[in-house]
């Protein structure tokens, strides 16, 4: 009875949504954790996965070999590969697309990869401009893989005693 | 000066006026959004948009210029003319309440005796914006938009006008300079004591109204993605946006007006400090009024989630009315009896 | 005055045409919103004859309240408009008939010879101070209270009449009571903590030796 009168005083004395006021009024006086973004940038892990990137062994040979466990693995079907033998006799893919529109950057393919070849680098800023740039066609992927090559292996390093 | 201005014929004269009025609502409209932004984004740890000039001050400019340049798409199965009039209907009564609100003692457009009515006659048709465009779009979310909007706005306006009743049994008009001149002595003798209770519900039944957050289930964007406006795009939203703001510097503007005193100094009354401030124009003292009453309702918005809609129906009909009805009688009592301060018998 | 006598024929003109529209607009909603259209130029007539307050009162209960729920109703509604202007013409001869009379009536009413300017004089200009709602009101509760209360008991009647019709429960729909839920509070009302043992149930044992372990799989499979 007490408890009743006590619950419809303070319902009609609005106590709990001053309460809740109270609180984000406070909030407006925190400190502010915006990072400012094209300036600042939030610090990623060396176990991000962002644009797909094919590496080179130090001397220059691709890494891939064709065995097509990132097409086989991939579950958003984005890789697609087709190889023949290269005149040298070894195995070497002559086509090998990722659609990035279908690519769910879950890192399948880096981790099914036995010669570490497909990674995903940590470049997540980046876009399209046309009709069919979604498509990372294998130059494009071992221009990124060359360019970004310090950087790829210094993340593989960093992780490496976690593999 | 004042003969020059005199000089003119009174239909330029109130073209002047009107302009004077509108074109500082419109800036504070666009910058209310701003404000919006920011307020909301400190509350939620964040700073807001900082981008576009000086901590981002001209966002609501760039924003106007976006829309402005957006097509309207028409849906090819809405009622075309209905769905170009709805926006128009929206903002129309939000600029005309203007009319009757007075900045400071005789500083009003147009002093009519029924003033408070006549306010409480425009925002009541608002819904007509809303209610059409919702119609017109064609659209189940829309629609749906539009009869949540309904239902709501007509269950408040009740209490909205009962509130309205308790502030005019205690001031003895309708006109609103004489409801504030009704209020003079100190802070104390403002209506929000005497009439607590129905400040409270005239303020949230104003939010209510304007279908703001915790009220906003007209829009609901993560029910009915956002109600009545689904189907506007480009400057046919944008109008819709800056009636919806309008109507909120209006629900302020009347809150500090009818319960706070309008343009009177807080420190009326009070020795020192009323000649200290005596130098301060009573529209100022307005202004910080509304400010505080345009920052409450940012504040709400960012405090309280959604309301279900049976809890706004009960709110409305079952909590709200009843508390008017019964402190509209107190007052009425009060009055009668001459209680002192507010309502002894001048001396 | 010039300008007044202008008003007064626009708005004459609107309320005219609007009303004109009411009837014969196929599309109902068209309908109500024309009829809000009459109402408000009604409103800026009244307004041009100084009664302010009972046009301002007319926007507000009239355009601002019944006619929303006149909309919310006439949108909802799914009328067929077909059969509506089938009955139309069969009915038009006994329609124009009734609206015959009706104006028959009403002419000999208010025909000039009742109603025309010279039986009404020219009222008195008012004082400045004038206001129609103080009068009204005085008149309102003074003279006329006896009817204003009739009125006010026949509108209590309606509203009680109409919950009463609304107001039946039936079984099988499920009702939510926001005043009862609004008023759980954290705390025993709510939750009720038991202490129990922890139960253990013994798990089965294999009665016959495990079937062959390609068809397990296939079951599991399946």
């Amino acid at each position: 009875m007490l408890d009743a009168a006590r619950n419809y005083l303070n319902s009609l004395l609005l106590t709990e949504l001053f309460r809740g006021m109270s609180l984000t009024g406070a909030y407006l006086f925190k400190r502010k954790f915006t990072v400012q973004y094209p300036e600042e940038k939030a610090p990623i892990s060396p176990r991000f996965r962002g644009l797909h990137a094919l590496r080179r062994y130090p001397n220059g040979e691709e890494r891939c070999i064709a065995c097509k466990l990132c097409e086989a693995t991939c579950p958003a079907l984005a890789i697609t590969i087709e190889a023949e033998p290269r005149a040298d006799g070894s195995r070497r893919t002559t086509r090998y697309d990722i659609d990035l529109f279908k690519c769910i950057y879950c890192g399948f393919c880096e981790e099914s990869c036995p010669v570490d070849s497909i990674v995903e680098t940590g470049i997540y800023e980046y876009h399209f401009e046309n009709r069919g740039e979604n498509i990372m066609t294998k130059d494009k992927l071992l221009a990124i893989g060359d360019k970004y090559e310090a950087d790829i292996a210094a993340a593989r390093k960093a992780d490496a005693e976690y593999r | 000066m004042m003969e020059l201005w005199s000089a003119l014929p009174t239909p330029v004269q109130s073209v002047i006026a009107i302009t004077a009025i509108i074109l500082p609502l419109l800036a504070a409209v666009a910058w209310y959004t701003y404000a919006e932004r920011k307020v909301i984004g400190y509350i939620q740890v964040r700073i807001g948009p900082n981008r576009v000039g000086w901590r981002g001050l001209l966002q609501p400019i760039a924003d106007a210029l976006k829309l402005l340049m957006k097509e309207i798409v028409l849906p090819t199965k809405a009622s075309t003319g209905l769905f170009l009039l709805a926006p128009m209907i929206a903002i129309a009564p939000a600029l005309a309440a203007w009319a009757v609100i007075p900045f400071d003692a005789g500083l009003v457009l147009a002093d009519i005796n029924a003033g408070l009515l006549y306010v409480l006659a425009l925002t009541s048709l608002g819904v007509y914006g809303v209610i059409i465009a919702g119609w017109a779009s064609n659209s189940k979310y829309a629609f749906l938009g539009a009869m949540r909007a309904a239902a709501q706005i007509v269950a408040y306006e009740i209490a909205m006008g009962f509130a309205l009743v308790g502030v005019l049994v205690a001031a003895g008009s309708l006109n609103l300079s004489a409801i504030v001149e009704a209020q003079s002595g100190s802070v104390l003798t403002w209506f929000w004591l005497p009439l607590l209770p129905l400040f409270g519900v005239y303020y949230i039944s104003g939010v209510a109204e304007t279908n703001r957050a915790p009220f906003d289930v007209a829009e609901g964007e993560s029910e009915i993605v956002a109600g009545f406006h689904v189907d506007y795009s480009g400057m046919a939203f944008a109008i819709f946006f800056l009636a919806e703001y309008a109507n909120m510097i209006l629900i302020a503007m009347l809150t500090a007006l009818l319960f706070f005193g309008g343009w009177l100094s807080p420190f009326q009354g009070l020795p020192v400090l009323e000649e200290t401030f005596a130098w301060v124009p009573g529209i100022i003292w307005l202004l910080l009024k509304t400010f505080f009453f345009m920052f409450v309702f940012l504040w709400l918005r960012a405090t309280f989630p959604r309301y279900r809609y049976d809890q706004i129906m009960r709110l409305g009909w079952k909590v709200f009315i009843p508390i008017t009805i019964a402190w509209i009688l107190v007052v009425a009592l009060a009055v009668i009896l001459e209680v002192p301060p507010w309502w002894s018998a001048p001396a | 005055m010039g300008f007044e006598k202008f008003l007064f024929y626009i708005f004459a003109a609107i309320t005219v045409f609007a009303a004109g529209m009411v009837v014969t607009r196929r599309n109902p909603v068209h309908s109500v919103l024309y009829l809000v259209l009459a109402f408000v130029s009604s409103a800026a007539l009244w307004i041009l004859i100084e009664a302010e307050f009972l046009g301002i009162v007319l926007v507000l209960v009239y355009v601002g309240a019944v006619m929303v729920l006149f909309l919310f109703v006439v949108m909802m509604l799914d009328i067929d408009i077909a059969s509506i202007r089938a009955q139309f013409i069969r009915n038009l001869p006994l329609g124009l008939f009734v609206a015959g009379v009706m104006v028959l009536n009403m002419l000999l009413i208010l025909g000039p010879s009742n109603f025309g300017l010279e039986q009404f004089a020219k009222p008195d200009p008012r004082p400045a101070g004038y206001s129609n709602t103080a009068e009204l009101g005085l008149d309102l509760y003074t003279t006329y209270l006896y009817q204003f209360e009739i009125a006010a008991v026949i509108l209590l009647v309606a509203i009680i009449a109409a919950i009463r019709l609304t107001l039946r429960r039936r079984p099988e729909t499920k009702y939510q009571d926001p005043s009862q839920q609004v008023r759980v509070r954290k705390g025993p009302s709510r939750v009720r903590l038991i202490s129990m043992p922890p139960e253990r149930t013994p798990r089965p044992v294999p009665v016959a030796p495990a079937p062959a372990a390609t068809n397990d799989n296939k079951e599991t499979a399946e």
